[in-house]
C-alpha cells in the first residue's frame, strides 16, 4: 500500500527520523544509532518517508545518505495554510476585542 | 511578536487541537467566548456580518447564528447545544454547519482556559469530529472561506477602479 504525507507524519519514530536528518544527511548506520528499535525496524520507516517522498536516498561512494526533501515538507504546510490563517485573523481580532474590554474596566 | 497559533490534526484521527496565547487575563478570554455581543466581533471574516438568532450561554443552552455578506443576506447558518459552561475555565458545545447535504455531521467542541503567569491565558479548543472524512471536511471549508476572503479583497480593489 502506498502511504501518503500524512500518515506518513503520522507516527513519532518517522518524525524523529525527518529531525535528524534535516539537520544533516545520513547513513543508514548513523540513523539507527539514534533509536532503541532494530535497523530492520528503522528502514522500513525510512522506506515509508521515500515512497512518500519525504526523504530522498543518494550513493556517495560505497555509502547511501538519507536527505530531508523540505519541498514536499512544504506542500504538507500549505495545506494546512488556509485553517491556520483563519485562525489567525479570527484570534487578532479577538485580541482587539480583548484590548477594547480591558481598557473599559 | 504576536501569540503563534498551534494546529494539531493528525491525518488519522478524528480530533483537531488549536492552542494559542493571550495577552489577557482568562476571566476577559472567557467572556469574549461566552457572550454574543463580543463573540460577533471576531468570530467571522472581515468580510461577513455574523448575526445571531439565538444564543444561550450556559449549561444546557444552544445557539443558532448565520454568516452574512456584506448586504445582510446569509450565506451559512451554524448550530449547537451547549453541555456545559464553567466560568472560567471551560465551555463544551456541539457545532453543526447547516449548508451540508445531510445531517449528522457535528462536531464536539472544548474550549480549555488555562490561567498563565503575568495575567496571561493558554486557549485550547479540541474538536471531535464523528469521522475523519468529517474532519477534513471542516478544515477544507476554513480553506474556502479564506479563498472568499480573497475575492472580496479583489471585488473591493476592483471597485475602487485600479
Amino acid at each position: 500500500m502506498k502511504r501518503d504525507v500524512f500518515q506518513a507524519l503520522a507516527d513519532p519514530t518517522r518524525r524523529a527520523i525527518l529531525i535528524l536528518i534535516a539537520a544533516q544527511a545520513m547513513t543508514p548506520n548513523a540513523l539507527a544509532e539514534n533509536f532503541n528499535s532494530s535497523r530492520q525496524a528503522v528502514s522500513k520507516h525510512i522506506k515509508i518517508l521515500t515512497e512518500c517522498q519525504l526523504v530522498k536516498q543518494e550513493q556517495s561512494g560505497r555509502e547511501i545518505y538519507y536527505h530531508f526533501n523540505p519541498k514536499k515538507m512544504k506542500e504538507v504546510a500549505d495545506w494546512l495554510e488556509p485553517f491556520r490563517q483563519m485562525w489567525e485573523d479570527r484570534f487578532s481580532k479577538l485580541d482587539k476585542v480583548l484590548l477594547t474590554l480591558k481598557n473599559k474596566k | 511578536m504576536a501569540n503563534q497559533i498551534k494546529i494539531t490534526a493528525e491525518k488519522d484521527k478524528q480530533e483537531v487541537f488549536i492552542t494559542r496565547e493571550f495577552d489577557y487575563p482568562r476571566e476577559l478570554v472567557f467572556k469574549a467566548h461566552a457572550d454574543p455581543d463580543l463573540l460577533i466581533q471576531w468570530l467571522g471574516p472581515d468580510s461577513r456580518i455574523i448575526k445571531i438568532e439565538k444564543y444561550d450561554s450556559r449549561t444546557g443552552g444552544s445557539y443558532r447564528y448565520f454568516v452574512c455578506n456584506q448586504a445582510g443576506k446569509p450565506v451559512a447558518a451554524f448550530n449547537g447545544v451547549i453541555h456545559e459552561v464553567t466560568f472560567p475555565e471551560r465551555i463544551m458545545q456541539t457545532f453543526e454547519f447547516e449548508g451540508l447535504p445531510e445531517r449528522g455531521h457535528v462536531s464536539l467542541d472544548t474550549m480549555l482556559f488555562e490561567e498563565l503567569p503575568g495575567n496571561r491565558t493558554k486557549l485550547i479548543i479540541h474538536s471531535v469530529f464523528r469521522s475523519i472524512e468529517d474532519k477534513e471536511g471542516m478544515m477544507q471549508s476554513g480553506v474556502e472561506s479564506g479563498v472568499n476572503e480573497g475575492y472580496v479583497k479583489l471585488d473591493n480593489l476592483l471597485a475602487k477602479g485600479i
